[in-house]
C-alpha cells in the first residue's frame, strides 16, 4: 500500500498530541508501519503546531512535505489555510470553524483574513467544515475538540466503530471515557 | 509485542534493557523525554541534575563505581558538559557510560543549530546515530557493549526528528550488568604524568574502533539498481534518501558517524560513478571523505542551514511532489507567546514601562522578547544574563546601573546563574538581578529543579532557599515581589535600581499551567466603560483582543490573573 499522510494542525495547547497518539494506536492494531512526528518545546506555547502521521507498508521519512498530505485535520481555521501547499491532489481538509487570533492580529500588526473557507474552496481545496468546539461542548468539554475531529475523520476510513472506540479507551483517562466517546460520535455523525 | 514509541522513549527503553542503573540529566528540548521516560522504570535511579556538567560527572562517578550509567542533554547542553567529556575520553570507563545529545536542526526550540558530531571527533569518542526508534533501542544497547569493550564513553546523537517521532519497536527484556570497582590512579587520575600515557591509548582506541566499524552491524550497505550515484548518509537524512530513491541507488548508511569505517567507504566510493553525501547541518562526513581523497558532492548540493526533508532531497536526487494550492491572501504568522496568566507578563510590563535595558536568558521568558512587550535586549545561553549584566554595567563605569537589569528563571539560575551572581558580588558591580521564580522548569514541559522541593520521581527533596542563597554569596539587598501586583513590582524595581549596591529581586509566582495552581474566574469587559484606549493590549495577553473597537476577553483562556485590570483606567475589566 502506498503511504498515507495525515497532518494534524492547530494552535499549541489544543490537544493535537492526543489525537496523533490515538491514531497511531489504531493504525498499529491494523498492522501498518507507522511514523508519527511531533513538535515539543517552544512552539507549543500558543504557536502554530503541526503533527505528521504516516502509515503504509513501509514508512521512511517521519515528516510530510509540500504536496504530500492526503488529509489535513485542522483545529483552527487559519491553520487549515496555512498548510494548503502541503495538500496532495484530491486531498481532504477537515477543519474546525473556530478562529483563534494569533498575536500579530491581536496587536493589530496583521489582519485575520476574511472568508477563508470560501478562499480555500475557490483554490480547489476539498473542504469539510465542522463546528467542533460546539460539538465538544455538547459532549461535555471544550477540550474534546480533538476527539470530535477524529470522529469526523473516521468517516473517510473503513475501520470499524469498535476499532476506533478501543483506541479511545486506550488513550483517554477512564473518567473522561464517556465524554470522549460521545464527542467522537458527534463528530462522526455531524 | 510491537509498540509505537517516541525516539526518546526508545532510548529510555534501550537504557532499561541494557541494564543501565544510573541516569543524571538536565532537561532540554528535544532530549527531555529520555530521562522522563527512564524515571518510570523502578530498576533505574534517575535524577535531574542542576546542569549538564554535573549530570555528566555524576554519570561518570556511577560508571566508575561499576554501574552502567547515562546522561542526556540537548546540543547546547553538551557545550556545558564539554569539560568532563574531553577528559572522560582519556580515563575511559569501568561499567559502560553512554551520553545522548539531541541536536535541533531547524531550531524548533533552540538558540543555535550546532552540529554535535564535531564533539565526537574533537573529544575522540565514538558516536552512534540512530535513524528511528527501533535503532534508538538497538544502538543504545550496543553503545554499552562498545563502551565496555573499547573502554570509552559512547555518544548517541539524536535529532528533533528522531527524538520526537514515534515509530514501531519491539521491546525485549532487561539484563543486569555490574562491575567491581578497583583503584587505578594511572587510569582515573588525569594529572599530566598519567594523562600523557592515556593519550596514545585514546589514539589507538580510535583506530581500533574504526576497524571494528568496518564489519559492525550498524554500518550497512544497501544495494541499488543503478551505480550512477552512490549515497553515503546517516540518521534522519537516510530516511529522506530512502523515501525519495527507494532502492534505485546504493546507500552506505552509517550508524556510527565517528570514527568512520575507512575501508568500507573507499570500497563503496570505488563501486559507484559518483558519490553524494546526504547529511543534515555541516558537511561532517563529507569532510572525512575529502580527507581520504574521495571526490564527492555534499554541501555544494544541500544547505548546511535548517533541516533536510524529502522534497529537499528530491530536488537533487529525484522528483519533488507538486505543491498544493497557495491561497490568494496573506496568512498571518502564529509565533509562540507567553500563556494567558503567565506570571512573567506583569514583571515584563514593568520593565518596559521603566524603559530598562534587559539582559535575557533561556526559558519561557525568552518570549518576553516578542511584540508587543519586546522587553528583552539579549539572549545568549543558560546563565549569560547575569554575567552579561555584570560586564555591561562594569564597563559602563556605573552609567547603566540604574537603567539595566537581567531576568533569569529559577531553573536557569540553578543551572549556571549562581556563578554569575557570585561574580556580581565578588567584583562588586551595582547590578540588579531579577530571578523569575515560577517554581518549575517551564519551557521544557514542567520538570522539577532544586528550587521546587521535589525530585524527578516526584518525591519530596531538599529545597534551595533562593533568598538565603543570594545573601550567602554576598548580596545584601534581596527582595521578593508578586508579578501579578504591578504597583509593587514598579516600586521595588525603582528602589533597587536606585540603591548603591547590587540587588536581587525574586519575582515569585508559580507557572499558571501547573496543575495545583488555582485560576480565578475569567474577567469580563464592561463595554460601556471601555474607552478603546488599548492599554490592556500592551501586555500581549493572548486572551485579550479588540472586537468592534472594544476589548474582548476569551474566557476559555483567561485565568483571571488581573494584570490587565490594573492597567485599565476606566475600571472596564473586572
Amino acid at each position: 500500500m502506498e503511504t498515507k499522510n495525515i497532518m494534524i494542525v492547530g494552535v499549541g495547547g489544543q490537544g493535537s498530541l492526543l489525537a496523533s497518539k490515538l491514531l497511531g494506536r489504531l493504525l498499529l492494531t491494523k498492522g501498518y508501519d507507522i511514523k508519527v512526528s511531533e513538535v515539543h518545546g517552544m512552539s507549543q506555547r500558543g504557536g502554530s503546531v503541526v503533527t505528521y502521521v504516516r502509515f503504509g507498508d513501509k514508512v521512511y521519512s517521519p515528516i510530510i512535505d509540500k504536496g504530500e498530505a492526503d488529509f489535513v485535520i485542522s483545529f483552527e481555521l487559519l491553520e487549515a489555510a496555512r498548510y494548503t501547499e502541503y495538500l496532495k491532489k484530491g486531498a481532504k481538509v477537515i477543519t474546525n470553524t473556530q478562529k483563534i487570533n494569533p498575536m500579530p492580529v491581536i496587536t493589530g500588526a496583521a489582519k485575520y483574513p476574511e472568508d477563508l473557507e470560501g478562499k480555500m474552496v475557490a483554490a480547489g481545496v476539498d473542504l469539510d467544515v465542522i463546528d467542533a468546539l460546539s460539538l465538544a461542548e455538547e459532549a461535555g468539554s471544550s477540550k474534546a475538540v480533538n476527539i470530535v475531529l477524529l470522529g469526523r475523520l473516521s468517516k473517510y476510513f473503513d475501520f470499524t466503530l469498535e476499532e476506533w472506540m478501543t483506541a479511545i479507551e486506550q488513550s483517554v483517562p477512564a473518567k473522561f471515557l464517556e465524554l470522549n466517546k460521545k464527542a467522537f460520535e458527534l463528530g462522526r455523525n455531524a | 509485542m510491537k509498540k509505537l514509541m517516541l525516539g526518546n522513549e526508545a532510548v529510555a527503553r534501550g537504557l532499561y534493557e541494557a541494564g543501565c542503573s544510573f541516569v543524571s540529566s538536565y532537561p532540554g528540548t528535544p532530549s527531555t523525554e529520555i530521562t522522563e521516560e527512564v524515571a518510570k522504570y523502578d530498576e533505574i535511579y534517575a535524577e535531574w541534575a542542576p546542569n549538564e556538567k554535573v549530570a555528566m560527572e555524576s554519570a561518570f562517578g556511577a560508571c566508575l563505581a561499576g554501574h552502567r550509567s547515562f546522561c542526556g542533554m540537548k546540543h547546547v547542553g553538551l557545550n556545558v558538559a564539554a569539560d568532563p567529556l574531553f577528559t572522560i575520553a582519556y580515563t575511559g570507563v569501568n561499567a559502560g557510560m553512554v551520553i545522548a545529545v539531541a541536536d535541533d536542526a531547524g531550531m524548533h526550540s533552540s538558540q543555535n543549530e550546532q552540529d554535535s558530531r564535531h564533539y565526537a571527533m574533537a573529544a575522540k569518542i565514538p558516536m552512534l546515530e540512530p535513524s528511528d526508534s527501533a535503532e534508538a533501542i538497538a544502538f543504545t544497547k550496543l553503545a554499552y557493549e562498545i563502551s565496555e569493550k573499547f573502554d570509552t564513553p559512547v555518544l548517541i546523537k539524536m535529532c528533533t526528528r528522531v527524538s520526537h517521532s514515534q515509530s514501531v519497536v519491539e521491546p525485549s527484556d532487561r539484563v543486569e550488568v555490574t562491575k567491581a570497582y578497583e583503584k587505578n590512579g594511572a587510569k582515573y587520575i588525569m594529572m599530566p604524568g598519567n594523562a600523557k600515557k592515556r593519550h596514545p591509548i585514546v589514539e589507538e582506541r580510535t583506530k581500533a574502533l574504526s576497524e571494528y566499524a568496518e564489519c559492525a552491524p550498524f554500518n550497512r550497505l544497501e544495494m541499488g539498481t543503478s551505480d550512477e550515484i552512490g549515497i553515503i548518509t546517516s540518521s534522519t537524512s537516510y530516511q529522506y534518501v530512502k523515501e525519495v530513491c527507494g532502492d534505485k541507488y546504493p546507500v552506505l548508511k552509517l550508524g556510527m558517524v565517528w570514527p568512520m569505517p575507512v575501508k568500507s567507504i573507499l570500497d563503496f566510493a570505488a563501486s559507484v560513478k559518483r558519490v553524494i553525501v546526504v547529511e543534515e547541518l555541516d558537511g561532517f562526513i563529507e569532510a572525512h571523505l575529502n580527507s581520504l581523497g574521495i571526490k564527492c558532492d555534499g554541501k555544494n548540493l544541500f544547505s548546511c542551514i535548517d533541516e533536510l526533508s524529502q522534497n529537499k532531497v528530491a530536488a537533487v536526487l529525484g522528483e519533488a511532489a507538486a505543491a498544493g494550492p497557495v491561497l490568494d491572501d496573506v496568512i498571518p504568522p502564529r509565533p509562540p507567546v507567553m500563556c494567558a496568566g503567565c506570571p512573567h507578563r506583569g514583571l515584563f510590563y514593568t520593565l518596559v514601562k521603566n524603559k530598562l535595558t534587559v539582559m535575557g536568558d533561556i526559558g519561557c521568558y525568552t518570549l518576553g522578547a516578542v511584540a508587543p512587550l519586546a522587553a528583552i535586549d539579549s539572549t545568549i545561553c543558560m546563565g549569560a544574563s547575569v554575567s552579561g549584566l555584570h560586564g555591561f554595567n562594569k564597563s559602563n563605569g556605573g552609567a547603566s546601573d540604574a537603567k539595566t537589569v537581567c531576568v533569569i528563571g529559577d531553573s536557569t539560575f540553578m543551572h549556571s546563574g549562581i556563578t554569575g551572581l557570585v561574580n556580581v558580588a565578588y567584583n562588586s558591580s551595582n547590578s540588579t538581578v531579577i530571578i523569575l521564580d515560577n517554581s518549575i522548569t517551564g519551557m521544557t514541559g514542567h520538570q522539577q529543579n532544586p528550587t521546587t522541593g521535589k525530585n524527578l520521581k516526584g518525591d519530596v527533596a531538599s529545597k534551595i532557599d533562593l533568598e538565603t542563597l543570594c545573601r550567602a554569596v554576598g548580596i545584601n539587598r534581596v527582595r521578593v515581589v508578586d508579578p501579578y501586583n504591578l504597583a509593587e513590582c514598579d516600586s521595588v524595581i525603582k528602589e533597587e535600581l536606585a540603591a548603591a549596591e547590587p540587588s536581587v529581586i525574586i519575582s515569585r509566582r508559580p507557572c499558571a499551567l501547573l496543575k495545583y495552581v488555582k485560576h480565578n474566574a475569567p474577567l469580563k469587559v464592561d463595554a460601556d466603560k471601555c474607552k478603546s484606549c488599548k492599554m490592556c493590549m500592551k501586555i500581549g495577553c493572548p486572551a485579550i483582543s479588540m472586537e468592534n473597537g472594544k476589548a474582548k476577553i476569551d474566557n476559555t483562556l483567561c485565568t483571571g490573573c488581573g494584570v490587565c485590570s490594573q492597567l485599565c483606567k476606566f475600571d472596564a475589566l473586572k
